[in-house]
């Protein structure tokens, strides 16, 4: 058994307004081809695959199925599937290592949000009964929440824009990021409104992507990487799910997570999976992230935002920010669900 | 390895259409009636794991998400597991995975399906692009290879038949089968309507609306609990992609080397003699005979003949689905927990009229995509020697 689970490689597809394939095939091979590669293992080598994605993105039943011809599952391999961002598959696969029953493991998350109209396309998340009949969108949901900060106070308008001109000069130094450039906070708020009080600086673009993060336990980790990101945490949690029975402004999901996964004082980056700018401001606060703490320096979400392989490639960049020296400690965070529902936070360290 | 042991099981009455229930109501059913089989309280659950086929079945993107109070997940951690029929067994191991990493002492597990909220029949049908059209649905699809079966095996015409009779009399014991045909005979079965040559209409699975739950606990939750336990001795899952050349419909690959993996793991080494009732995928009656020969209690075109003499039935050497089976209840996300919660029943001693006696090891089996996954867990009436 280990006791220790680290991640040793990692990958993504460049996240495009559309990826110009049909096939999540097409995008998934070249992905595992480098994950693998950063890994230094082979696809036979790989114990468990594990994935997320989602059939309502794709429009159509069993839509991870075609997905395992990319891995070329012949003989048969071992593998499973979330219907949720890969950051839970990634969590289903540390389980896995940590009982004991895989050595090695490669998740990844996948998905065509150009496929469909995404915003109308969430509405399908919210309870069919009473609300998803009034077809409340995803950006108007989140703008409801962003008008719950703007008025108690915790969050403006102005500390928004700065998030999105902050997420988008990191991003300039990411190769995949959709979203890029130099905007003054100023500018960005003489723009319109998309969904009051959200411009579309706040909000993330649609995205297609893909993901891939391979995972080893103990010494097999050390074989394969001279410095392997060590996971000493990794928590999740879910809050109720009807908009008007929590405080939307709060995120306690999240803070659990953080707790359970032992979220340290001392850490140096943090990747959160944050698809609005008002988002980011409340998950600082969740999480009780200071601001000697550097958020996103991938440019975040707000600059790429392939839905089911977004909360995996935060966890998968903040484990490159440790891998590649840059970071002692770093915690990768995935969101899910209407209005940051469902949270999960994984802790990084250089040492196991 | 730690051992995982399940506590409790639950099951809703299994229908055509629960439209005294919702979504919520009919997750709940299960839940409650596992709780309360396992002997645990809400304050000791310490995650939950819903499983469930296509979300187009019922309508909703990630049903779990709205369900989560319903669930008793709200404030923990909750997993949603998708992977085609073979969905309610693989959720049960994640939960035991869970278990066994010493991540949680107590797991709920709940699959469900609600097909009466949308059309399954479309779900299934939806034609993505630049994809080969098949347009059959499920019968449809398999009914080729149970002819390359009977081909390849030489099997007798009226072995799926039996299948069905056994299978149906089998869930009139069962308090919460779909159907219930007590009086069902080889001639019915053999009157009825042929759907898709050769599987006939008494032949098939309905399509009903279900869920299953179980509640996983670690050592010392199972040797805590005042009634019997079945202690989970081995799990295993394999995947192959549904097209590609060499690829075995009969026989899959991916089946065989999952119950191959499976029995060594158990540390069983003549799963016929070995086992005592195994809760198998059966949606259309041939593939009994079928997946004997890929579990391994059988060779290779003698899995008919097992069937023929009558050894699968209740009283047999190697009874198969005492419960009915999918062959009589089929809320599709749902199906693969059952045959794993009924085969926990089985060796708890708590299968009522359909209990099989002396039942002490038994196989839980599950099946999906185009026979591609394949989830299995072989549980005991006592502990695993090695942990």
């Amino acid at each position: 058994m280990s006791e220790t689970v680290a991640v040793i490689g990692f990958a993504q597809a460049a996240n495009r307004p559309s990826a110009g394939t049909t096939s999540g095939v097409e995008t998934l091979v070249p992905v595992f081809r480098e994950a693998l590669a950063s890994a230094r293992l082979d696809r036979r080598e790989v114990d468990f695959w594990c994935s997320g994605s989602s059939d309502y993105l794709a429009g159509r039943a069993f839509s991870f199925v075609n997905a395992v011809d990319a891995i070329g599952a012949f003989p048969p391999i071992c593998e499973s599937h979330v219907e949720m961002d890969g950051a839970w598959a990634f969590y289903e696969a540390y389980v896995k290592i940590l009982a004991g029953e895989a050595e090695t493991a490669l998740v990844y998350g996948f998905g065509k949000s150009s496929a469909g109209l995404l915003r109308r396309v969430l509405a399908l998340q919210l309870d069919p009964y009473t609300a998803a009949p009034l077809w409340p969108d995803s950006v108007s949901v989140a703008a409801l929440q962003a008008r719950l900060a703007l008025d108690a106070g915790i969050v403006t308008e102005r500390a928004m824009a700065e998030v999105a001109a902050r997420s988008r000069a990191d991003a300039t130094t990411n190769p995949y990021a959709q979203v890029s450039g130099h905007a003054d906070p100023g500018d960005l708020l003489a723009a319109p409104y998309v969904a009051d009080p959200l411009r579309k600086h706040d909000c993330a673009p649609v995205s297609d992507g893909a993901a891939a993060l391979v995972l080893a336990g103990g010494e097999r980790a050390r074989r394969h990487r001279e410095r392997p990101a060590w996971i000493t945490g990794v928590a999740h949690r879910i809050d109720p799910p009807g908009l008007g029975e929590r405080d939307l402004t709060a995120v306690p999901s999240a803070s659990a997570a953080a707790e359970a996964a032992g979220l340290p004082d001392d850490l140096d980056v943090a990747e959160l999976h944050a698809p609005f700018t008002h988002q980011e401001l409340l998950l600082r606060a969740a999480l009780g992230l200071d601001d000697r703490v550097r958020i996103n320096p991938s440019g975040g979400a707000l600059c790429g935002n392939p839905m089911f392989s977004a909360g995996l490639a935060r966890i998968g960049m903040a484990a490159e920010q440790v891998m590649s020296g840059r970071a002692r400690t770093a915690a990768g965070h995935a969101t899910s669900g209407p209005a940051l529902q469902q949270n999960l936070i994984c802790v990084l360290e250089a040492e196991s | 390895m730690r051992r995982a042991a399940v506590l409790g099981t639950g099951q809703t009455h299994h229908r055509t259409r629960r439209t005294d229930v919702s979504m919520a109501g009919l997750c709940r059913e299960a839940i409650d009636r596992a709780l309360a089989d396992a002997g645990v309280d809400w304050p000791d659950v310490d995650a939950v794991v819903l499983g469930k086929a296509p979300d187009l079945f019922e309508g909703v993107m990630m049903p779990e998400l709205f369900l989560a109070d319903a669930l008793g997940a709200s404030g923990r951690p909750l997993l949603r597991v998708h992977t085609a029929g073979s969905v309610g067994g693989a959720t049960a191991i994640v939960a035991t995975s869970l278990v066994r990493a010493g991540v949680h002492r107590r797991v709920l597990a709940v699959a469900f399906e609600k097909q009466s909220e949308s059309n399954a029949m479309w779900a299934l049908s939806i034609q993505p692009p630049f994809t080969a059209p098949i347009g059959a649905g499920a019968g449809g699809y398999f009914a080729p290879h149970i002819r390359s079966y009977i081909r390849r095996s030489h099997a007798p015409g009226h072995i799926g038949a039996l299948v069905a009779v056994k299978d149906r009399r089998n869930g009139a014991l069962n308090p919460y089968a779909h159907l219930r045909q007590p009086d069902i005979t080889l001639e019915s079965v053999q009157a009825s309507p042929m759907l898709w040559d050769p599987i006939r209409y008494d032949e098939t699975c309905p399509s009903s609306d279900g869920a299953c739950a179980v509640v996983i606990g670690d050592q010392e939750a199972a040797e805590a609990s005042e009634r019997p336990v079945a202690w989970i001795r081995a799990t295993a899952m394999r995947t192959e992609p549904t097209f590609f050349a060499g690829k075995d419909h009969v026989n899959p690959r991916a089946g065989a080397e999952a119950s191959q993996a499976l029995w060594r793991s158990a540390g069983i080494t003549d799963p016929f003699e070995q086992v005592d009732v195994a809760e198998i995928y059966v949606p259309f009656s041939w593939f009994e005979p079928m997946w004997l020969e890929n579990l391994g209690f059988a060779e290779a075109g003698h899995g008919w003949k097992l069937t023929e003499s009558g050894e699968t039935r209740i009283g047999g050497r190697l009874p198969i689905n005492p419960s009915g089976g999918v062959l009589c209840s089929n809320p599709i996300g749902a199906s693969g927990m059952l045959r794993f919660a009924e085969a926990a029943m089985q060796v708890m001693g708590r299968a009522g009229d359909h209990q099989v006696d002396g039942a002490r090891t038994a196989l839980g089996h599950a099946y999906g995509g185009g026979s591609q996954f394949f989830s299995m867990w072989v549980v005991s009436d006592t502990a695993p020697a090695s942990a």
